[in-house]
């Protein structure tokens, strides 16, 4: 199997405390990997490790072939690596379009030039607004990012990301708190962008999961406790006894939010 | 602290709707036809005010919009920047008093001691956020006082005096107080420019990104400590230069410069007028400096009076002047 992001023997305690112990985790390149679990299980502590945004306390984490255990988190990003937040990470006071810029931008390499006038960057004008075309935006270019409506933003966000071309992208929750609606338009738009990268995502919305990814991981007080494809590790008695059968809603698919 | 920071900036409409003749140097509309006011307050200025008040004035509006770059740009609160305008005014007052250097030459002096400061302990106050970023910076300040009240270059508690204005660039006396008025207002205008060309280059425009959201700037793949640091150093520059030509108006560069009150003070201007507005901080200083001037007469009570004109701001006017202005007027200033 091509594996792009391979933990090994990954943990992290706070005080003492367990919050992820031991996750061995293989995601395959170019498929839509989910990582799911009951609240408190890790999945987020999780995450911020694979980013870089928390050190482990042991363990190693191999992306695309290197060792990023000990890289800081820009330096993971500047390699294809690149996060989404649970809560909505816009730049509230840019314009949408300054909001894909400004990833662009980094096209440039670091932009230290502060003696040069910022019309420079308008050259990156055309491909944000393409992104922006392409998550359903460019009526709202010129809006300040704080004023779009919480599931345009996470939209915004995606263009965002997508603006870097990450390897691979890890999506924290891209559907928490939003209505079915737009739960709908984020699933086809991320099943549209996972087009040719890798996506491994956090996400409590069962049904999503079930119609997006194709291997999920299932976590439980920090720890792996099942992995394969949905309708395999959805039949682990094991894990409908941790997760799936304390919550009654998975008959209906949507257990959270 | 950037929730805090943006908190204070005021909720502006971006778009100034737009006569396009109108935008120089990349300001909008609004600020174009401020910036004409303000040209026109620097020319006809020393002929209405008193020469040596409006160049205090200036030398503490530039101190306020390089302090203001810091906390209106990238969010951070320095509680120490009188080290930077102190030491400025130190250095440059010695430049010129014991070195002999030509005033131009003993401003820039100043600004680079301002710069390597700035250096040194942005390094270190960078590395934490929000209250402990200011705690450092006013610990660093307080060593910085303290170094300035031993050193015997610095004259202890009688400063150094007597500094001479000397000759620009080797030619011009600046004895009388109008040829040091038009330096001073070249100074100013030059420092309030680059100060505006940070904010919208390339640089800036990522500054605004880690003031918005720190988190979300890192995962794009930027290393915010070093623009943070270049931004510290930048604003610890531009305070040295604003430090370093008081110095040489005055004629004197004293404790009074380096003491955490002054560290205060700029903060209180950049208030007052309004955080991360361009012209916010020029008016605040303006209100500050002339309220000391004018209130002189009351003595102690100057300190009451600033005091609630700071919390008068806090509570009502939560945006500065230059924000509530543009607020009403619907532009950004």
């Amino acid at each position: 199997m091509d594996a792009i992001l391979e933990t090994q023997g990954l943990s992290k305690q706070f005080l003492g405390f367990t919050a992820v112990g031991d996750v061995s985790l293989s995601v395959r390149r170019g498929s839509i990997h989910g990582l799911i679990g009951p609240n408190g299980a890790g999945k987020t502590t999780c995450f911020n490790l694979l980013t870089k945004f928390i050190p482990p306390s042991s363990g190693s984490i191999r992306f695309n072939g290197r060792d990023i255990t000990r890289m800081k988190p820009a330096e993971v990003a500047r390699l294809g690596l690149v996060r989404s937040f649970q809560i909505s990470a816009v730049f509230p006071h840019l314009t949408v379009l300054e909001n894909v810029r400004v990833a662009l931008q980094r096209q440039r390499g670091g932009s230290f030039d502060f003696w040069r006038s910022d019309s420079v960057l308008r050259r990156f004008d055309d491909r944000a607004r393409e992104l922006l075309e392409d998550v359903g935006l460019t009526t709202f270019a010129q809006r300040p990012a704080g004023e779009l409506p919480y599931g345009r933003k996470r939209a915004l966000e995606i263009a965002t990301t997508l603006a870097l071309e990450p390897t691979m992208m890890l999506l924290d929750e891209p559907t928490a708190g939003m209505t079915a609606e737009d739960v709908d338009r984020i699933v086809a738009l991320v099943k549209r962008v996972a087009q040719g990268r890798t996506v491994l995502m956090v996400e409590h919305n069962l049904k999503v999961v079930e119609g997006l990814c194709d291997t999920i991981t299932v976590l439980t007080r920090g720890r792996i406790l099942a992995e394969g494809p949905y309708a395999e590790v959805s039949r682990n008695p094991e894990v409908v006894a941790a997760y799936l059968g304390s919550d009654p809603s998975i008959a209906g698919g949507s257990a959270h939010g | 602290m950037a929730g805090q920071a943006t908190a204070f900036t005021a909720p502006t409409p971006h778009q100034s709707p737009g006569l396009p003749g109108l935008s120089l140097l990349g300001f909008n509309r609004a600020q174009s036809i401020a910036f004409l006011l303000l040209l026109a307050v620097l020319l006809v200025g020393p002929f209405v005010l008193y020469p040596v008040f409006l160049m205090k004035l200036l030398c503490f509006a530039l101190f306020a919009c390089a302090f203001n770059l810091l906390i209106g740009y990238v969010g951070l609160l320095s509680f120490g920047h009188a080290m930077f305008f102190g030491m400025g005014g130190y250095v440059a007052a010695h430049a010129a008093k014991v070195w002999g250097l030509s005033p131009e030459l003993a401003i820039l002096a100043g600004g680079a001691v301002g710069a390597v400061l700035g250096v040194v302990s942005g390094w270190i106050a960078i590395r934490r956020q929000g209250i402990y970023f200011a705690m450092i910076t006013l610990a660093l300040a307080q060593m910085v006082f303290f170094v300035c009240l031993q050193a015997p270059f610095t004259g202890g508690e009688d400063g150094i005096q007597s500094v001479p204005r000397g000759n620009f660039l080797g030619l011009f006396s600046l004895a009388p107080d109008m040829n040091m008025y038009w330096l001073v207002a070249g100074v100013f205008l030059a420092g309030f420019l680059l100060i505006n060309r940070i904010i919208h280059s390339p640089f800036g425009q990522v500054l605004t990104a880690i003031r918005e959201n720190e988190p979300r700037a890192i995962s794009l793949g930027y290393r915010v400590d070093d623009y943070k640091l270049i931004a510290f150093t930048l604003s610890a520059a531009l305070a040295g230069v604003a430090g370093g030509t008081k110095a040489l108006v005055f004629g004197i560069a004293t404790l009074t410069d380096v003491y955490w009150a002054m560290s205060g003070e700029v903060v209180l201007m950049t208030l007052v007028g309004g955080l991360g507005t361009v012209f916010g901080p020029v008016l605040g200083a303006a209100v500050i400096v002339s309220m000391q001037n004018y209130l002189a007469e009351f003595g102690a009570w100057v300190t009451v009076i600033q005091g609630c004109i700071f919390v008068a701001c806090v509570l009502a006017f939560r945006a500065g002047i230059a924000g509530e202005v543009g607020r009403w007027l619907r532009v950004r200033l």
